[in-house]
């Protein structure tokens, strides 16, 4: 699961290197547009729709999170 | 706000697009993101072609322009007309109302009830809740409800957040009384608390349009507008409409005590495909119930998109068959709305182009 969260992240924003990164909310590396790209990739990618009402920034603050936010939506580890 | 409606129906609806049509692709320069990045964007949220005003062009035109049109094609009698209702957010003046001036030049009768509502998107729904309180009325047998925006002026070229989304247009629709006892259901809700997420900060009394409120700035997401352009706080925006509006939806069929399966379409207000799929999703029905293709079509006009995507989807089908819709719209308030309800063989159900 984190190898592909990690995969889209850097299709998402190619020029940068996640893996350095303690927040990828508080540092910038994600914007809101680049969240809902990252929602429908996880969506189409493990046959989920991820609820509206978890599209939050702190979700996808870092893989940790996102990891965390599949699992509650159902996609086993 | 619960409410319920009995003896009264919708014969027909017309949407007005501005001819004026604007491509994504040609604007995406104008954004201060990645190519590649945008073009993204573009399929997920269904950022196409929208209609917009040519300068100059303002609400009562398009508003005329489609009243005149029905009675030229003798679908609609000018002295039938009781009451003219205009859900706008652009009106021509901030004085005189623009549903008096269109009154005056269309030379409709001095015994007439007319009012503006300043409303965005669950305008529709809610200038539909006037028209049928109005209704009531033993002299008021007819109402026409006419929503029309042009924000399409009021949005900065280099807003990736706002522009890609925003057109203009005007939507009219015909209400009247019906001797069959077909209830409507509506819900009303409002959080004016959340005022500052959809604004036009300048331009008002509040804040009067100057040189400074002119000048543009560049947010934290890289947009450039200035207060006296939209300003929309997507993210609060997005987060408000996902809690709130299934859970009216939820609330408003349990009320008529209907299934989501008898509903034959969701006719939601249409910001963006993205919002309306995930609303799909939670609310539990099909795509093919909710369509989503008035944006990448024509745009976001506020209060028309509901119209238009019940003109767009069903058209000519609406003369002939009935259909039980639910609408729902939600936007600047905060205001969100909804409506169960049936349509049925409508006197007219079609868009025009305004020349």
């Amino acid at each position: 699961m984190k190898k592909k969260i990690n995969a889209f992240l850097s299709e998402i924003r190619p020029e940068l290197d996640f893996s350095e990164s303690s927040n990828f909310i508080e540092e910038g590396m994600l914007d809101s547009f680049d969240i809902v790209q990252l929602v429908v990739s996880l969506d189409e990618e493990f046959g989920i729709s991820i609820d509206g009402l978890d599209i939050l920034p702190e979700n996808f603050s870092s893989v940790e999170s996102i990891s965390q936010l599949l699992i509650k939506n159902g996609v086993l580890k | 706000m619960n409410l319920k409606f009995h003896n009264k129906k919708i014969t027909g609806i017309l949407t007005v697009l501005p001819e004026n049509e604007v491509n994504f692709d040609d604007e995406i320069d104008n954004y201060n993101f990645s190519k590649g990045q945008t073009m993204k964007l573009k399929l997920i949220m269904g950022y196409n072609k929208r209609r917009v005003i040519k300068k100059g062009t303002t609400v009562s035109d398009l508003c005329i322009f489609g009243m005149n049109y029905l009675f030229e094609k003798n679908l609609l009698k000018k002295d039938d007309i009781d009451a003219l209702i205009l859900v706008t957010t652009s009106p021509d003046h901030f004085m005189p109302p623009t549903s008096h001036i269109i009154q005056g030049k269309l030379d409709l009768k001095q015994d007439i009830v007319c009012m503006d509502i300043n409303q965005g998107c669950s305008g529709y729904v809610i200038g539909l809740n006037q028209a049928f309180f109005l209704l009531e009325q033993d002299e008021i047998n007819k109402v026409v409800l006419l929503n029309a925006d042009i924000m399409s002026t009021k949005v900065s070229k280099n807003d990736r957040n706002n522009r890609p989304q925003i057109g203009d247009g005007a939507a009219i629709t015909i209400i009247e009384k019906d001797s069959a006892d077909n209830t409507i259901y509506g819900c009303v809700k409002t959080d004016g608390k959340g005022a500052d997420v959809l604004i036009i900060p300048a331009g008002g009394f509040k804040l009067p349009s100057t040189p400074e409120t002119a000048e543009l700035k560049e947010d934290s997401a890289g947009n450039v507008r200035s207060l006296d352009h939209l300003i929309m706080k997507g993210d609060d925006v997005f987060n408000f409409v996902q809690r709130e509006v299934p859970k009216m939806i939820n609330d408003l069929l349990d009320k008529a005590n209907c299934s989501k399966e008898e509903i034959d379409y969701f006719m939601f207000h249409q910001p963006n495909k993205f919002m309306l799929k995930k609303l799909a999703d939670k609310i539990g029905v099909p795509y093919e119930k909710m369509p989503n293709n008035v944006v990448e079509n024509f745009g976001n006009a506020n209060s028309v998109t509901i119209p238009t995507v019940i003109t767009y989807n069903l058209g000519k089908k609406l003369l002939k068959d009935s259909f039980l819709i639910c609408m729902a719209g939600y936007g600047v308030g905060l205001s969100w709305a909804s409506m169960l309800l049936s349509l049925e063989k409508l006197t007219f159900c079609e868009i025009i182009n305004y020349k």
